[in-house]
């Protein structure tokens, strides 16, 4: 159960996908204008990533481990994702159009994020088995979505500031990521 | 103009994917902590690009545009997967200090986007030319993000210590947070001297400027709602 928690917590916090290891960078500056639309692709993302690292673990276990395929992992990972990615949206739009109405318009922008790329392939290198991928790929998720919901509260705070003329537009964006990158540098120190 | 040094000159500095569209950003940030391997990955990427665009500019008429896509994305990832052999057979320390990042290759923005952009609409030898082009962009750009970050946070430049020993190395530089601080100073800069980027329609409009689903109607935007308001309007929506 620890373990698991750890798991969880070291995904989140801190080896944090966004501002650690860089993965899904453009959503993070692109979509975090807005706090709406961050929390619902939070929430996409959240969705996407745990089901996608269970079902790449199933696909690497069962299919390419045993027939030793370990080499087409990128390609077959990416397909895999792209088709899930289908699935969940047309599952979505029957089954819970009201979920499908807040998260739709980014399920189609998920496929090509890489952090769901790049949480199947750091589960295969680590040796997860099927509930640790699951695990870290929610972790993992979680830490992408408090990135952005955090940097969607500080550009709004920033939207009535007085921001030197240069310093306007991404480059202010980039120097929050990077104190938020710090602090978050903090959670190295979390021992347990 | 030759159209072929053309399309290098885009490439390189008019369109430089990194600096002015602000495109591929995840490798950027992540293997810039040293000049070296900024050119690794740049060289790398410059290898994949300059095939897929060669090969989907060969197969435009071949393949149905329904299923373009997927199709390229297999194009790529195959690329990405000899290339990925191949680092990993030659160059095996460049292999561990890429690591994650080489496989990511694949979903890579600036490679979908010029297929997408260029190589489905043109010839297979400006494709080629156009490949190289902004794969030789890329690589200056992060190649400059390694040297500054390698020079302040490390005191050398490609491995060989060239400031005095009185120097005390900034930690944070090659640390993640030293990433965004040199990326935005970049930025700064070229805003300060009056470049113009597409970095504040990206950061602005909302639009995820990585996907090529996306691309298409975010260019569009651009030309045809310059607008802020508008651009922030259809963000909500």
């Amino acid at each position: 159960m620890k373990e698991m928690i750890l798991l969880i917590i070291g995904g989140a916090l801190i080896n944090n996908v966004v501002l650690n290891q860089f993965l899904g960078i453009c959503s993070f500056l692109g979509v975090s204008q807005q706090m709406k639309a961050s929390a619902s692709l939070g929430g996409a993302v959240i969705f996407v990533i745990t089901i996608a690292s269970g079902v790449a673990n199933l696909v690497y276990t069962y299919v390419l481990d045993p027939f030793g395929l370990d080499y087409m992992k990128t390609i077959v990972f990416i397909l895999v994702i792209a088709a899930l990615v289908q699935i969940v949206e047309m599952f979505l739009k029957k089954s819970s159009p009201a979920i499908y109405k807040a998260l739709g318009i980014f399920l189609p922008l998920i496929t090509t994020n890489c952090a769901v790329l790049g949480v199947a392939l750091t589960n295969v290198q680590n040796g997860y088995n099927f509930v640790q991928s699951v695990l870290s790929g929610f972790g993992t998720a979680l830490g992408y979505t408090i990135a952005i919901v955090l940097l969607a509260s500080i550009r709004s705070r920033m939207r009535e500031e007085d921001i030197p003329e240069p310093l306007r537009g991404a480059p202010i964006v980039l120097i929050s990521a990077a104190l938020m990158s710090i602090a978050f540098m903090g959670f190295a120190g979390l021992s347990f | 103009m030759n159209k072929y040094v053309e399309r290098l000159y885009n490439g390189l500095i008019k369109e430089n994917p990194t600096l002015m569209l602000m495109l591929g950003m995840c490798p950027t940030l992540a293997v810039s902590t040293r000049a070296m391997n900024g050119i690794g990955m740049g060289l790398s990427t410059t290898a994949v690009l300059i095939l897929s665009n060669l090969i989907i500019s060969l197969l435009r008429k071949v393949i149905p545009d329904e299923v373009r896509l997927p199709s390229y994305i297999v194009i790529v990832a195959s690329l990405v997967t000899v290339t990925e052999l191949l680092i990993e057979g030659y160059l095996p320390s460049l292999y561990s200090a890429l690591g994650i990042y080489i496989p990511l290759i694949v979903v890579n923005c600036i490679i979908l986007g010029r297929a997408e952009a260029y190589a489905n609409k043109n010839g297979p030898l400006l494709s080629v030319m156009d490949g190289l082009g902004m794969g030789l962009g890329f690589t200056l750009a992060l190649t400059l993000a390694g040297f500054v970050r390698e020079l302040l946070g490390n005191g050398s430049v490609f491995g060989v210590n060239v400031l005095p020993d009185g120097f005390e190395p900034i930690g944070i530089f090659v640390q993640p947070p030293g990433a965004f601080l040199v990326i935005a100073l970049f930025v700064t800069i070229m805003n300060a001297i009056g470049i113009k980027t597409r970095q504040r329609q990206l950061v602005e409009s909302g639009c995820d400027g990585c996907c090529s689903a996306c691309m298409s109607p975010c260019e569009n935007k651009d030309e045809s709602a310059p607008d802020p308001a508008e651009a922030r309007k259809e963000a909500q929506i």
